[in-house]
């Protein structure tokens, strides 16, 4: 921990050297004399000190409010990084309706899809930005690897640019001007029990094989819940989609009649709204297989028993966020608000983000600050020589093991739909109330 | 004069009642009933003046089996309250003669009341389960073979809760009713030939129908709006009212919560009025 920890703060020293330095130049306006005397440490003390009495607030969805990372900002950037935790609904309500009371928001694309056309963002210079280079393709036109197919619904590219620095509208190819530097994002499936299934799971349709009857489980978060279960209608042929991420009216209907009949069937044992209730009802054997979240899965593993996130043959249904700035961000705070970003691509997040079973957006850097053992685990699909760790030091998975669905190329490469907003979002909403009270 | 200076300081000693009731029940009501016309999207709400929220609610068959669900749930916690709370205050009033018992007792009622009524739901959730408490033993016993799939998240479970967590709310008012009736009125049932049963019937329950009012009273408007038993007992699969509001704030349709919950208001109130209806309690305090 301590060598990382050196390394770290070693690589960030000399890799962020350079933007500090052109920051400098507009603060030496106020105290030029103190230039020099920063030089030892390799941050000029005139900037660590302006910059210790910024804070930013940041606020977003659980995912990525991590203390651990407020607490590498002040170690490493030195200015105080304040995070506040809100579910979806709530993140994106106050993104738009109380401008002033955030400066970096950490929230999910489909999000950003409805949000940033309100004005009350402003998009981020990529040119000011030197880990820009490391963003994984996927963020930029939507392809991680050059022959990969584009997937249904709001894929980060489509909404992670804008024409220009005051512009609200997307731009339909990359530009300089970044809506959202993306953060965390992961590809989700099915978790089951194999200790309690005795086949194969290869399709999202077995989650209504009625040899589950009264075992199975889906998520109750309308916006989520909505797509699991299109991905399950489409791979049982019940449903055919334009867009699984923007359904008609009709494809809307013609899901929940498939889900109502199943739940009149009784194949559903409960369904869930929260990380917790997943797991306690996969860990104490209430179901068996259910849509769930990849820490959820690591969670019941952690307590000995057997869970797997399950690939399947139609592909995952995933989800991704990123942070970008508020509108009445200005200088000396806008700088830090660069800084930050920047550093975030930097690796060490990454690395931390990696840990926790999701993916960094700059793979290349989060390399850096792993063992060869975690990046082989983790990333490429290999298995584990010694045991693997949760970022709090935790056994996460022992040697020998192999990540569910391999490797960051095989999970991210076969995307079958991403986490988005409908047009007709408001039917959707009544008709799953509909499918909870049939 | 005199009378003039009465009556002003009867508004001045009531002012500060009046101003609290105004500013944390009339006004929000108001609110609540404006917001409950208003117009939203997304992530908005829009001031206007729309009877959409209301058309919306009221026609959709959605609303009328959540309604069902929720009155069903009210009346079984109802009856299964009532039995056991008359029956726990019966015991207490007439069958334990000592004071101290008496106290003993009442307190042993309450003293699950202490900790927090989710801890005391969630604490069903592993003995009811499949693999929980009772099914283990129950299999174990030979009683079954297969787990027993009703127990847990169903409405079995729901309901189980509910009469778990508001029986107090019976036993309380009834018991102090029971305690209030004068006991030579039962030794006169007794001389004048009355059996027990006729004693209870004609005397007892009569003059215990304030209790029984207020307590129903309590239960019932708790389990109509209630909505985390429903949603921890029924593992998310049945609906109440209050999980309809619940559900319709967390996805920040402000005016279709505000539009359920004024409906919800109203039929409580309609039900509440129907107890009162049947009994006076301002004449039997």
């Amino acid at each position: 921990m301590t060598i990382e920890k050196k390394i770290s703060k070693k690589t960030i020293e000399t890799e962020t050297g350079v933007s500090r330095r052109g920051f400098v130049k507009g603060a030496a306006v106020v105290t030029g004399a103190a230039i020099g005397s920063g030089a030892i440490t390799g941050f000029p003390t005139i900037w660590a000190q302006n910059i210790k009495d910024v804070t930013l607030r940041q606020f977003g969805t659980g995912v990525s409010n991590i203390n651990a990372v407020a607490d590498k900002v002040k170690e490493d950037l030195g200015f105080t990084l304040q995070m506040t935790a809100l579910d979806s609904d709530a993140v994106a309500q106050r993104a738009v309706t109380q401008p002033n009371s955030f400066d970096i928001a950490d929230i999910e694309y489909w999000i950003c899809k409805k949000v940033f056309p309100a004005g009350t963002m402003q998009p981020m210079d990529t040119t000011k930005l030197k880990n820009y280079q490391y963003i994984s393709k996927l963020f930029i036109d939507g392809k991680l690897t050059p022959d990969s197919e584009i997937a249904q619904g709001t894929a980060p590219h489509t909404v992670g640019f804008v024409e220009g620095a005051d512009s609200v509208e997307f731009a339909s190819a990359p530009t300089q001007w970044m809506t959202l530097i993306p953060t965390i994002y992961n590809a989700d499936t099915l978790g089951i029990r194999p200790d309690l299934i005795d086949r194969e799971i290869t399709s999202w349709a077995d989650l209504l094989d009625p040899a589950f009857k009264g075992k199975a489980s889906i998520l109750n978060i309308p916006s989520i819940g909505i797509m699991d279960a299109a991905m399950v209608c489409e791979a049982m042929g019940e449903v055919t989609y334009g867009d699984k991420g923007n359904m008609t009216q009709e494809e809307i209907d013609k899901t929940i009649a498939v889900m109502i009949d199943a739940k009149k069937a009784g194949q559903f044992r409960a369904f869930w709204k929260s990380f917790d209730e997943s797991v306690n009802l996969m860990a104490s054997g209430e179901v068996v297989i259910q849509s769930m979240w990849s820490p959820a899965v690591a969670a019941v593993r952690s307590k000995g028993i057997a869970c797997k996130y399950q690939p399947l043959k139609e592909g995952y249904r995933a989800w991704g966020g990123g942070i970008g700035l508020a509108k009445h961000l200005s200088g000396l705070e806008l700088e830090a608000a660069y800084e930050y970003i920047d550093w975030y691509l930097s690796g060490w997040v990454g690395a931390y983000l990696n840990r926790q079973g999701y993916y960094s957006a700059a793979p290349e850097t989060a390399k850096k600050f792993m063992s060869e053992d975690e990046w082989g685990f983790w990333m490429e699909g290999k298995a584990a020589e010694g045991d693997i760790l949760s970022p709090d030091g935790k056994v996460m998975e022992k040697a020998g093991a192999v990540r569910d669905g391999g490797s960051y190329e095989e999970r991210m490469g076969s995307v079958a739909c991403w986490n988005s907003v409908m047009d007709e979002n408001k039917h959707m909403v009544r008709k799953w109330n509909e499918f909870i009270a049939a | 004069m005199a009378s003039d200076t009465s009556k002003r300081s009867s508004y001045f000693l009531i002012s500060p009642m009046a101003l609290i009731f105004a500013v944390f029940l009339v006004i929000p009501l108001l609110t609540i009933v404006v917001v409950s016309f208003w117009d939203y999207d997304e992530y908005r709400i829009l001031p206007d003046f729309i009877l959409e929220n209301y058309k919306y609610l009221l026609g959709s068959s959605v609303t009328w089996s959540i309604y069902l669900n929720t009155l069903k749930y009210a009346v079984l916690t109802w009856v299964f309250t009532l039995l056991i709370g008359f029956t726990v205050a019966y015991f207490l009033a007439f069958h334990v003669r000592s004071l101290t018992w008496q106290i003993v007792l009442f307190m042993l009622c309450t003293i699950p009341f202490w900790t927090s009524n989710i801890i005391r739901m969630i604490s069903w959730i592993p003995f009811l389960g499949r693999n929980g408490l009772l099914n283990s033993a129950l299999i174990n016993l030979g009683i079954v073979d297969q787990p027993l799939e009703f127990l847990l998240f169903s409405d079995f479970a729901v309901v189980l809760a509910d009469v778990h967590l508001y029986t107090l709310f019976m036993v309380v008012p009834i018991f102090n009713s029971m305690m209030r009736i004068d006991r030579s009125l039962i030794e006169a049932a007794r001389d004048a030939g009355a059996s027990g049963f006729e004693t209870l019937k004609s005397v007892i329950v009569p003059l215990s129908k304030p209790g029984i009012a207020i307590g129903s009273i309590f239960v019932i408007t708790v389990v109509m709006g209630d909505f985390i038993t429903v949603r921890l007992m029924s593992g998310g699969q049945s609906a109440s009212v209050g999980l309809q509001i619940s559900n319709e704030i967390g996805l920040l349709q402000y005016p279709a919560a505000a539009a359920s919950a004024v409906v919800l208001l109203i039929t409580v109130l309609l039900i509440v009025t129907a107890l009162l209806r049947l009994v006076d309690i301002r004449k039997e305090l």
